[in-house]
């Protein structure tokens, strides 16, 4: 194998374990905050047990994704010299912003959230909790803008040529604000949040199908199915319009997602597989629905990817199933909270024990759909790395040799499946364990306030 | 904004510097912790010493990240020519710093001997190459490597564990373990805190060693890197603070004054990067053999606006973070007490 596949291979691997994390702690920071927020409203020591508890999971999600985290920032270097000197002076900054903005502010507080429940009182806690949120979120601003760049650059101009050709900002608003940064954050921010609400709602279900810690479980499943819901109906949106974007931004990817070839009116596929070799697709699909998704006319024709050159073409089919996965899942997903809120208020889920089961199972959605989510975005952007700019096979670092970055995929290989095992070994040890009965009496600073003790 | 009167790429030379700066002081003494860490027996101070710097660690890392990111921006052609130089390297530091970073938080979790052993010796080990493997990259940048005229690094991966960047090593590793062995003597109390105290003295003497081999092998064999103070020698107060900061900590910690301790060897950290950026100065990475082709603060920058942008986000960021950080260490002041929720 050449350094290029393996580089884009180590990218992926490394990228993809990453992904499972981040999103947990944007999600999981967001349902921290709630339960805070409704502890220091109603005084009900439930929720003081509830943010605990999920206080302890949140930890151990946020130290893996710190530690996989800054081997992204690296690789940019070892991997991908070229395209560092390439972007440097664009991308760099939201990078370095990033640091500055997102991450200060998240781990000097998250010191709080995670040691300061003694120290600090409830008031001052609950702010520290809505800060490391905050600071994920804006780590999610940043990371995505520099992404986005990649997809739609803009607010730049090129200087020099051959080996020199490099971009420079020329705008710095819109870099940020650039075709596709809005739609896309909030397309990755819907995620996280549906990531961290069906995790919840995952162990809730759990407990209350082996009927322990039920009061606990009722109130974090209650919390988590209207945030899974709200979230995954949010993200319909916002795929919608993301959609429209990339219609708009980046069509042969938008082709590449539906397989559409010729520049006629699209039909909507459900399902089916693309023969790329005869350009074709085999599939359910509603015709021109795709034109009326993206223009509001079933006639309208999209451009389809007959428009651009061979060599200029993503990997179809693969964008097209990753793409597809990943609008199931979100459909599936609006289902399972839906009709999990609609048994919760009859007072009956807890008696439907297929349903318990596909809640417990349902924390496997969203982690999927984001991963499928990025897969489609990411190859569906090749076999650019800047779009239209500079190709991937351009950004290479020139003099790291293929059995360098060999052995080092197989070593990120090994490390990481190790981490996995452990993580998911102390994930189900402390679900196991449960929540403190403790915590239903919280004392010292965290008492109630006299009034209603 | 206008900056046109500034001269940006300088002062970027010295905002990478700081941050650098920061990250040594502070990730340094959890990792002089993590150096230290085999050498506590039982568990009880073990735990003492990984509660220690339990709360302050990850924002700790966050000033290489940040750092990173700024010399990333700032200066492109430099990240992207140590980076892809020294791959296997910071393969390598990634690898230790994930250890010991999971290490931290996972050790606690479960109660079991082996359990808790794997992870000490994980955090331990992981500390140690981490610091060691800056001290071999800053060896390098010191001594220079072979880049060509696009600034690519033509040497390998063995090519860069030559004796001086391994003594360089060896001194951040012994650096570490001293400052970090002052910032566990203030956190701690009772028979663990006596230990450290004699620890603090060994530390001294072995980094003493380290950095009058190191002195004399850049006196003779990398001479570049004492050309300017050989040139203006009123620059020679800055090694002599170095110098009276480190002999400083000794007498501190006889009187029992271990924060004064902790900032004389803050302030000897700050001499000795202000020494080396002063050598370095106007350049990031020196070449060799072809001094033509070094990475300087004008070859490797990027645009005027992209550092006038930064130094706006830097105007606004350093102060949030400075905040955060003192208000951090100041509500987890005082000796560490063990509770339900430390690691």
């Amino acid at each position: 194998m050449d350094v290029l596949i393996l580089s884009r291979i180590q990218f992926t691997l490394t990228v993809a374990f990453h992904y499972i994390y981040p999103p947990l702690s944007i999600g999981l920071g967001v349902m921290l905050v709630i339960m805070e927020a409704l502890w220091l409203k109603t005084n009900q020591p439930i929720y003081h047990q509830m943010a605990r508890f999920w206080t302890k999971v949140f930890a151990l999600t946020f130290s893996i994704g710190v530690a996989t985290g800054i081997v992204m920032e690296f690789e940019f270097g070892t991997n991908w010299a070229a395209y560092s000197r390439y972007v440097g002076d664009v991308f760099g900054s939201a990078l370095a912003a990033e640091g500055i903005f997102a991450f200060f502010l998240e781990s000097g507080f998250l010191a709080l959230l995670l040691f300061g429940w003694n120290r600090v009182g409830r008031k001052m806690h609950f702010f520290s909790t809505c800060m490391v949120c905050l600071g994920a979120h804006f780590s999610a601003v940043w990371i995505v803008v520099a992404n986005s760049w990649m997809q739609t650059p803009a607010g730049f101009h090129i200087v020099g040529e051959g080996m020199k050709a490099r971009a420079e900002i020329t705008d710095f608003w819109a870099l940020v604000f650039n075709p596709s940064s809005m739609d896309r954050l909030f397309h990755v921010l819907c995620g996280a949040w549906q990531a961290g609400a069906f995790l919840v709602a995952s162990v809730s279900a759990w407990y209350l199908l082996k009927k322990c810690h039920e009061e606990f479980a009722r109130a974090s499943l209650r919390l988590a199915l209207w945030v899974g819901l709200a979230s995954s109906l949010l993200q319909l949106v916002s795929g919608h319009t993301s959609a429209i974007g990339v219609a708009k931004n980046q069509p042969e990817k938008l082709a590449a997602f539906e397989g559409h070839y010729d520049t006629i009116p699209a039909p909507l596929t459900l399902f089916g597989w693309v023969d790329e070799k005869n350009e074709k697709v085999t599939g359910v699909a509603l015709p021109g629905m795709l034109s009326w998704l993206i223009y509001n006319d079933t006639t309208k024709p999209v451009a389809g990817l007959r428009e651009v050159k061979k060599e200029d073409r993503p990997p179809v089919n693969m964008s097209f199933q990753f793409f597809h996965i990943m609008v199931a899942l979100g459909f599936a997903l609006i289902g399972v909270a839906g009709i999990g809120i609609f048994y919760f208020g009859r007072g009956s889920l807890f008696d439907k024990r297929w349903m318990l089961w596909v809640l417990v199972l349902s924390v496997l959605g969203p982690q999927l759909a984001n991963q499928a989510g990025w897969f489609a975005a990411e190859v569906g952007r090749q076999p650019w790395i800047v779009y239209k700019y500079l190709r991937t096979s351009e950004g290479l670092s020139r003099f790291v040799k293929a059995e360098t970055v060999l052995t080092s995929v197989i070593l990120f290989s090994l490390i990481y499946t190790l981490l996995f095992a452990v993580f998911i070994y102390l994930l189900d040890d402390k679900i196991k364990k449960g929540p403190h009965a403790e915590d239903l009496s919280p004392s010292g600073k965290l008492s109630l306030p006299k009034e209603v003790a | 904004m206008n900056f046109d009167s500034l001269d940006l790429n300088a002062i970027w030379f010295v905002l990478i510097g700081v941050l650098l700066t920061g990250y040594a002081m502070l990730d340094g003494f959890d990792l002089g912790v993590g150096a230290l860490h085999l050498f506590t027996k039982t568990d009880e101070e073990r735990r003492t010493m990984l509660n220690a710097i339990g709360p302050v660690w990850d924002g700790n890392e966050v000033w290489l990240v940040t750092g990173g990111g700024a010399l990333f921006a700032a200066f492109p052609a430099v990240y992207a020519s140590v980076f892809s130089g020294f791959y296997m390297a910071f393969v390598l530091l990634l690898f230790a710093l994930i250890f010991r970073g999971v290490a931290i938080e996972f050790r606690s979790k479960q109660p079991m001997l082996w359990w808790r052993r794997l992870w000490d010796y994980g955090f331990s080990i992981g500390s140690v190459v981490s610091s060691l493997l800056i001290g071999v990259a800053i060896g390098n940048i010191a001594w220079g490597i072979p880049l060509d005229e696009n600034g690519d690094f033509t040497g390998t991966f063995w090519s860069l564990l030559h004796p001086y960047a391994l003594m360089l090593g060896i001194t951040v590793v012994a650096l570490f373990a001293m400052h970090g062995a002052i910032y566990a003597a203030m956190k701690t109390e009772g028979p663990l805190h006596e230990k450290l105290r004699g620890w603090i003295n060994n530390c001294i003497i072995f980094f003493i060693i380290c950095y009058a081999i190191t002195t004399m092998a850049t006196l003779l064999y990398v001479p570049h890197m004492a050309a300017r103070i050989g040139a203006n020698p009123w620059l020679f107060s800055i090694a002599l603070v170095n110098m009276l900061a480190i002999a400083n900590i000794p007498r501190e910690i006889h009187y029992r004054r271990d924060g004064f301790a902790f900032i004389s060897s803050c302030v000897a950290m700050i001499a000795l990067m202000t020494l080396f950026g002063l050598e370095m100065f106007p350049n990031l990475v020196l070449s060799n053999p072809n001094p033509l082709n070094s990475l300087s603060i004008h070859n490797a920058a990027s645009s005027k606006k992209t550092l006038s942008i930064m130094l706006v986000i830097a105007v606004i960021g350093i102060p949030l973070v400075l905040a955060y950080t003192i208000s951090i260490y100041w509500i987890f002041r005082g000796k560490v007490k063990l509770d339900r929720s430390s690691y």
